[in-house]
């Protein structure tokens, strides 16, 4: 038996999900390279369009760096010409006075435009990653689709944004701080290169302790970080499964086991805090003693009038600043890790190949007979092991065509490849007479609306979900698609009728409501070629009664490709297809299959209200020795 | 299933868990919001439980502002001695520049030593309180019952226990603790600096109430953006996962187009509100440090004309511009800070409001466990309703059966006749709102709800499969149960043969990052599940729809000697599933239509009779149309 799920396509590890899986490992693997060329040269790619905007911000830094340091220098300026023992001069006071003014106006201005700047834009370039790609995942193959758990991707456009948003905005102001921090060398060693020299010998002291302290503090970060992920995940998978937990009374072993995982994650973050925390007197120390010895170099060197007073006082606020950007800087590093990984894992998702593209050359379906042709169609999902095998067969415009078969035999991959889902390996599907990779996707589309085994629906009205994504379809032909499936009844006896709101994925409807309404749909999308997969169970017989009703009278007029799970429907075909293992075994009407006593017959009369999920044993003791599933 | 899921309740004390006003489940589950200070106070009296550290966060913080204060006095005083202005000789001047030198580094070394433990202790209490709450969190969700989770997105529940819970806890650790430094600094500071000089250091911290107003407002203004913005960002989240998992019909019906605008239109809202509290952000936090700037300025000038005036020395100047230079850094944080308080009175409110949910079903006080004697079920006159805006509407009303041990009733009826809701009212799922259910003559209302559980089992349609072995998932319910008991219960459930035939057998994953099940298969593994915790009282909610009939027939004859002495109800469609059983009821909207044996109800000719022709004899059943196919030939197959 092969290991699918009921909905989908068989499964198999395609392109897309060896990417994935490769990264399921490094979810783990935070803290990698704080600085990735790839990741920062795509990311720049997106930051090109905002590139006039960013280096108006980029100069506002810069001017806000530049008025900063000159704070202190006015300071030095007014206490030098104007505050001088003796010398005191009140014309250059209030020269420095209205100087400081204009600069901190400059500087407010400056801070304003570079801070909105930079945080709309970050703003505006997380946004248009997650739609890119949202954009893209529209675009990637079914195939990788199938493979990926939808909560992985939803960690990407969600986790890994939001990640990036606090390292973008920090990114900037650490441009600022780097850029004030060698403002501020610069300016020591220009006031008084000898004093500047004896103040910053204390850095090296700084690296010195940082090479040491890194290895360990990056070994309890990392470890904060993934206790963290396994709470979170355990949390997530008790809410998703609570029903299953209260069901079986597993709600104390549960809390004892999460219990022990968020004990973990506390002790993991206490440490962590502890790295990060010792760090704060080390700085502080530092600046301590530069500050000292300005005080005593700087202080001796004013006594001998070998400095000016002013420089000393702007020195000393120099040096008060000097170890905040370094500080931030710390942090910094952790950040860009983080965000290194969360970009890695956008990009992933941006590089998911598209595989189905229109040709060049590709044309609009204009005038379209409603028929489905295979011709030799062998195809598989993976390398080696095809699914289908060298499948012919032709439907006619009108005809209603039954596919039956057990699971695993390739129904679900032939309607999949009418729709074009797939690129066949060898062979040609044909759709009115064309080859369906010579037409656009879009216009390919519009002939061909499909209904799938579990109905979907989305959040929204009813109207809303029977109208999807016709977007001029009025309530009247709304209305008109519900009656004639036999909907019209139940809907308007919902309390807001067409426009109640249906709660998640239809929560409020039955399943058999929930068909109904997907048949609508497909009638409003009104389309020649009717692809459906019907409905295994779960059913009761008088909404089966409805629903069989309703397939009949969507298949009017229109081409129809069931994939057959009751003998009601396989009866009403005008052909049954059976299939076994990839290929056609039988074909024909119902009477004719019964006549010629082959696997058709023996299901049939054998009472299997599902086609679907047949003992191994019994296919092989009707087809006789040989094959196997 | 689905319309009785819907079910609630309300409980006699504290707010119930109903409060479903019909929109989308993402907005459905909002009461009024209260007021930002209340959950501020609210979050503080929490971190303020952890005393001692609490305690040792806030002394040291004073410590660490006392010691940031002295350097500025260092400072100017250093100033003054290098200018000579204080001491005589160079000589004493030179030995004053070293203490204060000595006493400057001295200060700056115990300034960061308390900073240390300042941050590291309130941390401490952060995490501390994060701890507590995921626990509080997670064990009132797994309380919480079924019309709780009927109503309220798995998804925001998990963002609420991630994103809101991390936003609580920063507030204590930067926010809240930073606030209490920011005060200390500006009164310590204020203290010092009018006792120094009045009209200096009233100019000096002429900035702080204007600080202070435009971080009110900016605290409001933000507080309703973030909320706005949280909730744009919701309905994004369930745009994009819905797309997802919906991508199938997404591509079928080509609506790339229309889905790529319904995500647009929401982002660009989105984007609008992210920018727009940027904008009230930044505006803010510029116009606070242009306000410090200011003050520094007039320091600068009043300062200046003083000094020429000779009222104060160049050092004491120096000492104030000092003192202004380290509230520099606060100032620029104080719109971080604001964030803060705006993330976690938004987070802190999302959060209480489930934690503030009392579970409309829980244990009586003193309830006693459920005692099992012969294990008769009864229904007595049984009604439940659900109240929705248009009021409580009945989906059971007046069932009455008995079930004894070892015999089997079916419950079969069309869909939202309330089958499935009587399945959930055994073991508590919802309360009954009028009749009653009794084991053994103990109402199931009154007994615990863990006894209660332990003794019902309900196999349900779907199961939820978690990301473990297959052995785990099945011992789900008995976690200590041993391999042969396993093996047993798949063996049932007819799964075992499948379980070996895979590379890793037993050890095989499951769920999310492990293999998938077919539908089948999943119903299987339900049954095992639900076997081995060897219930006394047996539920199967439409638990083989998705099993063919033959197998279905093995594991019937499996579960017969596992039914033996146990009360066993079966909800199905598949008439085939039931038919044997000693009593069925059809119901239909929520009452009991017609009941009897299959022979009985056959023989009535009345709704059973139908879906039996239907099902199992339509024109004479296919076997028969086979058999008479074999001897006649050619037939009709009309469509339905």
């Amino acid at each position: 038996m092969t290991v699918s799920p009921a909905t989908t396509a068989p499964a198999g590890p395609g392109n897309g999900r060896l990417v994935l899986a490769l990264q399921g490992d490094r979810d783990e693997q935070i803290f990698g390279a704080a600085f990735d060329g790839g990741v920062i040269g795509r990311f720049l790619g997106f930051l090109r369009p905002y590139r006039r905007r960013l280096l108006a911000a980029i100069a506002a830094v810069l001017v806000f760096t530049l008025t900063q340091l000159a704070i202190p220098l006015i300071i030095r300026y007014a206490i030098d010409n104007a505050l001088v023992q003796g010398a005191t001069d009140r014309a250059f006071l209030e020269l420095a006075v209205v100087a400081f003014g204009l600069v901190i106006s400059v500087n407010a201005a400056a801070n304003f435009c570079q801070l909105a700047i930079v945080g709309s834009t970050a703003e505006q370039v997380l946004f248009d990653l997650r739609q890119a790609m949202y954009a893209h995942l529209q675009r990637v193959s079914l195939s990788f689709m199938d493979q990926t758990e939808v909560g992985r991707l939803m960690a990407r456009l969600q986790g890994d944004v939001d990640a990036l948003q606090e390292f973008l905005e920090s990114t900037i102001s650490a441009i600022g701080d780097l850029v004030l921090l060698l403002g501020i060398i610069v300016v020591l060693l220009g006031l008084d290169w000898q004093l500047g020299l004896f103040t910053l010998s204390v850095v090296p002291m700084l690296f010195v302790v940082r090479i040491v302290w890194l290895p360990h503090a990056r070994r309890a970060f990392v470890r904060a970080r993934q206790t963290s992920s396994l709470v979170n995940g355990a949390l997530a998978e008790n809410v998703n499964g609570v029903r299953t937990v209260q069901e079986m009374n597993r709600e104390r072993v549960n809390f004892d086991l999460f219990e022990e995982k968020a004990g973990d994650n506390l002790r993991a973050h206490l440490k962590a805090s502890k790295f990060a925390q010792i760090m704060v007197p080390m700085v502080d120390t530092l600046t301590g003693a530069a500050m000292a010895i300005v005080i005593i170099v700087g202080g001796n060197l004013v006594l001998r009038d070998a400095l000016d007073l002013g420089v000393m006082v702007a020195f000393i606020f120099y040096v008060q600043r000097f170890f905040d950007p370094i500080r931030s800087l710390t942090l910094q590093h952790t950040m860009m890790q983080r965000a290194m990984v969360s970009g890695r894992r956008i990009f992933e998702v941006l590089d998911v190949p598209i595989q189905i593209r229109d040709k060049a050359d590709a044309i609009e379906i204009t005038d379209f007979d409603g028929s489905i042709e295979f011709r030799n169609v062998t195809f598989g999902y993976l390398p080696g092991q095809p699914v289908l095998k060298d499948i012919s067969f032709r439907i006619e415009p009108g005809e209603t065509v039954a596919l039956v078969g057990p699971t695993g035999s390739g129904k679900t991959s032939i309607t999949a490849l009418a729709h074009r889902f797939y690129d066949v390996w060898e062979g040609q599907v044909l759709l009115g007479g064309h080859d369906v990779r010579d037409v656009t996707q879009d216009s390919l589309g519009r002939q061909v609306s499909m209904v799938l085994q579990e109905p979907f629906l989305f959040t929204g009205t009813v109207y809303d979900n029977i109208k999807y994504c016709k977007a001029d379809a009025g309530y009247s032909e709304v209305e008109a698609a519900a009656r004639v499936v036999g909907a019209h009844e139940f809907i308007t006896a919902l309390p807001g009728g067409y426009d109640t709101l249906l709660q998640q994925r239809g929560g409020n409807l039955s399943i058999g409501q929930r068909q109904l309404i997907s048949f609508a749909r497909a009638i409003v999308a009104d389309r020649k070629i009717l692809v459906l997969d019907e409905a295994t169970a779960s059913v009761d017989s008088y909404t089966e009664m409805l629903i069989q009703r309703a397939l009949s009278r969507l298949l009017e007029g229109r081409t129809g490709m069931v994939i057959a799970h009751r003998l009601a429907t396989v009866r009403g075909a005008d052909r049954i297809i059976v299939l076994q293992d990839g290929r056609i075994i039988e074909t024909g009407t119902h009477d004719e299959l019964m006549d010629r006593g082959g696997l058709y017959f023996r299901l049939y009369s054998m009472n299997y209200s599902s086609f679907d999920d047949i003992p191994d044993e019994l296919i092989r003791e009707v087809l006789g020795t040989g094959s196997s599933t | 299933m689905s319309t009785s899921t819907a079910a609630s309740g309300v409980t006699p004390t504290g707010r119930s868990e109903t409060g479903g006003d019909g929109e989308i489940s993402i907005h459905a589950f909002r009461g009024r919001p209260k007021p930002d200070l209340t959950i501020l106070l609210r979050i503080a009296r929490m971190a303020l439980r952890y005393r001692w550290r609490m305690a040792v966060a806030i002394g040291a913080t004073i410590a660490a502002a006392t010691f940031q204060l002295l350097v500025p006095q260092f400072v100017g005083a250093a100033v003054d001695h290098a200018q000579g202005s204080l001491t005589g000789g160079d000589d004493d001047a030179r030995a004053a520049l070293t203490v204060a030198a000595l006493l400057l580094l001295g200060s700056s070394v115990m300034r960061g030593l308390f900073t240390m433990v300042h941050n590291y202790m309130g941390e401490s209490v952060g995490q501390h309180l994060g701890y507590e709450l995921r626990l509080l969190y997670y064990e009132k969700l797994q309380r919480l019952s079924f019309s709780f989770h009927d109503r309220v997105h798995a998804g925001d529940l998990i963002t609420r226990g991630m994103l809101d819970i991390e936003g609580v806890r920063k507030f204590v650790d930067s926010a809240f603790l930073r606030l209490i430094l920011l005060i200390l600094l500006v009164g310590i500071g204020t203290y010092i600096l009018l006792s120094a000089d009045l009209v200096l250091g009233l100019l000096a911290l002429s900035f702080v109430p204007f600080v202070g107003w435009r971080a009110v407002i900016m605290r409001f203004k933000l507080g309703r953006s973030w909320r706005m913005l949280q909730d744009r960002l919701s309905v994004l989240t369930t745009i994009m996962s819905e797309n997802l998992e919906g991508i199938r019909i997404v591509r079928a019906f080509v609506a790339r187009v229309h889905e790529l605008d319904k995500f647009r239109r929401v982002s660009d809202n989105a984007l609008a509100l992210a920018k727009q509290r940027i904008s009230i952000r930044m505006r803010n936090t510029s116009v606070m440090t242009y306000a410090y700037f200011c003050a520094m300025g007039l320091v600068l000038w009043v300062g200046g004309l003083k000094i020429i005036g000779g009222e104060i020395t160049v050092g004491k100047l120096a000492e104030f511009l000092a003192f202004m230079t380290i509230l520099q850094m606060p100032v620029r944080h104080t719109g971080m800070m604001i964030n803060g308080f705006a993330r976690a009175s938004a987070s802190g409110a999302r959060l209480f409001e489930v934690l503030d949910l009392e579970p409309a079903i829980r244990d009586k006080p003193d309830a006693p466990e459920l005692e099992i004697r012969d294990g008769v079920l009864r229904f007595d006159d049984v009604r439940f309703a659900y109240q929705d805006e248009s009021g409580d509407r009945e989906v059971v009303s007046g069932i009455s059966f008995e079930v004894r041990p070892g015999r089997t009733v079916g419950i079969v009826g069309p869909p939202g006749s309330g089958k499935s809701t009587i399945a959930h009212l055994i073991p508590r799922f919802y309360d009954v709102t009028g009749g009653a259910i009794t084991i053994d003559g103990q109402d199931v209302r009154d007994v615990t709800l863990e006894s209660l559980r332990r003794a019902v089992g309900v196999v349900q349609q779907d199961t939820f499969m978690f990301t473990a072995p297959i052995e785990r998932n099945v011992a789900y319910g008995d976690p200590w149960a041993d391999r042969d008991r396993i093996a047993g219960a798949t063996e049932s459930a007819q799964l075992h043969d499948y379980v070996v035939s895979l590379p890793l057998g037993y050890e095989t994953l499951v769920g999310e990052r492990g293999i998938s099940l077919s539908g089948g298969q999943r119903q299987r593994l339900s049954i095992a599940r639900s076997l081995l915790p060897t219930p006394s009282i047996l539920v199967f909610d439409d638990s083989t729809a998705a099993i063919d009939a033959a197998t279905e027939q093995r594991i019937r004859a499996a579960l017969r000697e596992v039914t033996e002495n146990r009360a066993t109800i079966i909800i199905s469609h598949r008439l085939s599933s039931l038919m044997h059983a000693d009593e069925i009821l059809f119901i239909d909207g929520g009452r009991i239509i017609e009941r009897g044996s299959h022979d009985e109800l056959v023989a009535a000719g009345g709704r059973y009779r139908a879906i039996y022709d239907l099902q199992i004899n339509p024109e004479g059943g296919p076997a028969a149309e086979a058999s008479r196919r074999a001897g006649e030939g050619a037939g009709g197959g009309e469509p339905s």
